[in-house]
């Protein structure tokens, strides 16, 4: 890549200078993961073990992994997405009863539950995108709805998956190379995720709609379209994370995900995406959500009281959040 | 007489671009003091110092004899300096009487009084707009007059205009012309930023020309003329403003509008533009002209009438379907509408356009999409750091050539430029020029829309002069001129008193 200054004596930079501002904005979550991780490695003998690692890592997968790649998706374009939970739970539990109880093979059920949660999501995006109403009261509705409906085809019962849905709950516990299969499925979607919002024309959109949505408008891009898919996908990655939630216990529970919103928001923003819109990136997300999964797995093995996790759990998304403000003081 | 400000010695880097590379420069009392010099020149930079928004590397502020120690703009602004910045900095969802206070508002606020107050400021200095409108919902240029207002609210003794005529139409910027002989007269010094170099010479007393991040000089206006400056400011003479045209052939008829209409705005229009052919559309603001290019551009829904392009009627629903039937429109709110400012130079140019950069799966092609934008970048002379940065590291003039970059990238069939040249130096003017006429040569149907009638009587083959809504009528270039122009701008009689605040 050449640089070139243009006009008159002004000399051409060679190379974009270092710039402080712009180094913390990349590293600052990663520096919390770090320190995270010497804490924890000092603080218990058990903590950097491979099977505690891979413990944790197989935490996030079925956790606020997956379904926090959809929500950056959905915060890049200034959105909010509050069904994740709901959609995740009704994936969970139309996993069982696609399976089990209508008797579908599982190579059509899986995709009949992703299409489901795909349906969640558009209803979700239609409504933003078209008639613009807000994100977060759309998303809230259909938050309601979709625990509803996993109320309603479990009959509030756990839907236990059996010989059945045997090929899920092998997937579950299965391992390749030693590492579990959710592992490798959300090692997956975070790299296509990852190539979709850096090297593609989708992504490029997705984060300029966030920034400034007229501008794009009047670009000629067809912006409502680009603002339904996320929530498509946010959609599709809430149900493949209920269907590893059932993979994993075995059930198909209705109480899957409750309050999981919270989380995976969390996650992101802990990434340093700004919920205003058009700022974020896979990797820090993915690096989020791991702060996350660190911080319980650590309380967890030092012993800390459930009730006290969460207050320390508060106490890590507002240090993360005040690191990204004085990153952006520094640059002003 | 002695300086009311000095600035001595001014440095500023931004990473390794160097903006301001030891400016000297002071302002007297009653003085109108002209800022000149050529996008990126360091002009803005330079008053952001002086206003306190960004604290040079090196140099010194003296104000009153004193070193001056700004922590922000609330020092400075309390030592009496007003800004009136280039890019607007206005809250759009209130109303403008709440701009004009914002930050001097009482903690319970007297709706009763505040609107007076601020009707009071509005009205002494002439500007016909509603204390009570939202200022989102006004035109660009009345944002502007909103932002003027702000400043001369409060009391005074330097005020900087940067760039305030840059969207505002000949009278508008007549009276703004008569506020600064009024703040003169009063002993204010003013600095005056402007690309409009007749109208600079209108009213000021002495004049600097920074170039590069330098002084070139700082010379008594009587002293000096148009060309003298402008050789000043570009470091070479320049033959002409507006270039030869190259032999154009009219061809067919690109776009037909049949009485186009929506709500009071816009009241029946009908006008076509052929291939090859150069169409200006003139008027005051708010007269209408601007709602038209956006109902053509699909941007704003079409109420009554047709729109034809090649002979067949378009029903466009959004800019997606206009872009992709070959419309393309450079609107006028560079910074709302033109730009995504956090994002880079090459990001925004492509953006109209992407697939020309992309693969068929949707992949950027990184080294396509970096060539093709250096190429025009440096037809347009555009002075950036690297095409990567993000387009708020630019100055205003050059963020306007971002977004005509991003057009001529487009290479629609009919293109509509509404204010094409909005805060661009004069040199880069008149490429710009050149660029319209040759986009008109290679057979591509042009309409723009411009308050600056020079700009108008140069490039177009004709003018139709639009006013309160309506057609009002047609110029062809032997009868070029202000007064006619004006005549037909204002025709219906009531755009005098209305044309301003009608919209
Ligand atoms: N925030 C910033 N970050 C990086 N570079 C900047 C920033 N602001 C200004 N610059 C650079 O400083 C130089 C001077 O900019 P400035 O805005 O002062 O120009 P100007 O004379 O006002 O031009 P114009 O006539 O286009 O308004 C430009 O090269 C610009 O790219
Ligand atoms: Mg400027």
């Amino acid at each position: 890549m050449s640089s070139k200054a243009t006009g008159g004596t002004s000399e051409v930079i060679e190379k974009r200078p270092f710039d402080k501002a712009e180094f913390i904005e990349k590293y600052s979550t990663f520096g919390i993961f770090l320190i995270l991780v010497v804490v924890a490695t000092l603080w218990t003998d058990t903590f950097l073990t491979e099977r505690n690692m891979l413990n944790v890592l197989r935490q996030v997968a079925a956790g606020t992994g997956i379904m926090a790649v959809g929500m950056l998706f959905v915060i890049l374009t200034r959105g909010i997405d509050l069904s994740v939970g709901s959609i995740q739970a009704l994936g969970s539990v139309l996993c069982g009863y696609y399976i089990v109880q209508l008797d579908i093979s599982i190579w059509f059920g899986i995709p009949l539950v992703l299409l489901s949660g795909a349906a969640c999501g558009a209803i979700t995006g239609l409504f933003v995108a078209y008639l613009s109403l807000p994100s977060f009261v759309m998303s809230l509705a259909m938050m309601a709805m979709a625990r509803g409906l996993s109320l309603v085809y479990s009959q509030g019962q756990p839907i236990v998956l059996g010989k059945a849905g045997a090929a899920i709950t092998e997937f579950g516990s299965g391992r390749f190379l030693n590492v579990p299969m959710p592992v490798w499925l959300m090692a997956f979607i975070f790299i296509v995720a990852g190539i979709t919002l850096n090297f593609t024309k989708y992504g490029r959109i997705i984060k300029a709609i966030g920034s400034n949505e007229e501008a794009v408008r009047l670009s000629g891009i067809n912006v409502p379209r680009y603002v339904a898919s996320v929530y498509v996908i946010s959609g599709v990655l809430a149900a493949t994370a209920g269907i590893i939630a059932a993979s994993r216990t075995g059930i198909g529970s209705s109480q899957v995900g409750v309050g999981a919103e919270l989380n995976v928001i969390a996650a992101v923003v802990i990434g340093g995406a700004s919920l205003m819109g058009g700022r974020g990136g896979v990797i820090n997300t993915l690096i989020g959500a791991l702060i996350l999964g660190v911080m319980t797995n650590l309380m967890n093995l030092a012993g800390v009281p459930g009730y006290h996790q969460q207050v320390w759990m508060g106490v890590i998304i507002a240090v993360a959040m005040l690191l990204h403000f004085s990153v952006t003081k520094i640059k002003n | 007489m002695d300086a009311l400000v000095q600035l001595r010695g001014i440095k500023k880097s931004y990473g390794g671009v160097k903006a301001l590379r030891g400016v000297d420069f002071d302002i007297r009392p009653g003085e109108i003091h002209a800022l000149l010099g050529e996008n990126g020149a360091g002009k803005s930079t330079l008053m952001k110092v002086l206003g306190g928004d960004i604290s040079a590397n090196e140099g010194t502020i003296i104000v009153d004899g004193k070193t001056a120690n700004y922590r922000g703009p609330a020092d400075a602004k309390a030592s009496g300096i007003q800004m009136i910045h280039q890019e607007l900095a206005l809250a759009p969802d209130l109303s403008v009487a709440e701009n004009i206070y914002l930050g001097a508002l009482p903690t319970v606020i007297k709706w009763r009084d505040l609107n007076r107050a601020a009707g009071e400021v509005l009205d002494r200095f002439g500007f016909d707009i509603g204390p009570r409108e939202i200022v989102g919902k006004l035109p660009i240029a009345l944002q502007q007059i909103v932002e003027i207002a702000k400043a001369l609210s409060k009391k005074a003794r330097i005020i900087v205009f940067d760039e305030p005529t840059a969207v505002l139409s000949g009278k508008d910027a007549e009276r703004l012309h008569e506020i600064m002989l009024q703040l003169r007269a009063q002993g204010v010094g003013v600095v005056y930023i402007s690309h409009r170099l007749d109208e600079v010479f209108e009213v000021a007393d002495r004049m600097t020309v920074l170039k590069d991040g330098e002084t070139v000089g700082t010379i008594d206006a009587k002293d000096t003329d148009v060309a003298q400056i402008i050789s000043m400011m570009v470091g070479r003479r320049m033959s002409a403003m507006f270039p030869e045209k190259p032999e154009t052939e009219i061809g067919h008829e690109v776009l037909r509008v049949e009485n186009l209409g929506r709500g009071r705005k816009v009241l029946g229009v009908n006008f076509s533009v052929r291939a090859g052919e150069i169409v200006g559309l003139g008027g005051l603001v708010g007269s209408g002209r601007t709602e038209v290019a956006k109902m053509i551009f699909g941007a704003d829904p079409i109420e009554t009438g047709k729109v034809y392009l090649n002979g067949e009627e378009l029903r466009l629903k959004s800019p997606h379907d206009a872009v992709r039937a070959g419309i393309n429109l450079l609107p006028e709110d560079r910074k709302g509408e033109g730009v995504v400012i956090d994002f880079p130079i090459k990001v925004n140019s492509t953006m109209a356009m992407m697939g020309k950069i992309t693969n068929k799966f949707g992949f950027i092609r990184h080294s396509t999409e970096s060539r093709d934008i250096t190429e025009l970048t440096d037809q347009l002379t555009l002075k950036c750091g690297h095409i990567g940065d993000p387009v708020s590291t630019l100055s205003g003039g050059n963020q306007q050539k971002v977004v005509l970059a991003k057009w001529m990238f487009a290479g629609g069939e009919l293109i509509i430029f509404d204010e094409p040249t909005r805060g661009v130096d004069v040199g880069a003017k008149s490429e710009i020029y050149g660029l319209i006429n040759q986009m008109a040569a290679d057979g591509k149907a042009v309409l723009v829309i411009s308050s600056e009638h020079q700009e108008l009587f140069g490039i177009c083959d004709r003018i139709l002069v639009m006013g309160n809504g309506a057609l009002q009528g047609e110029l062809l270039p032997p009868d070029f001129s202000d007064e006619n122009l004006l005549h037909l701008a204002m025709a219906s009689g009531v755009a005098e008193q209305n044309g301003a605040n009608d919209v």
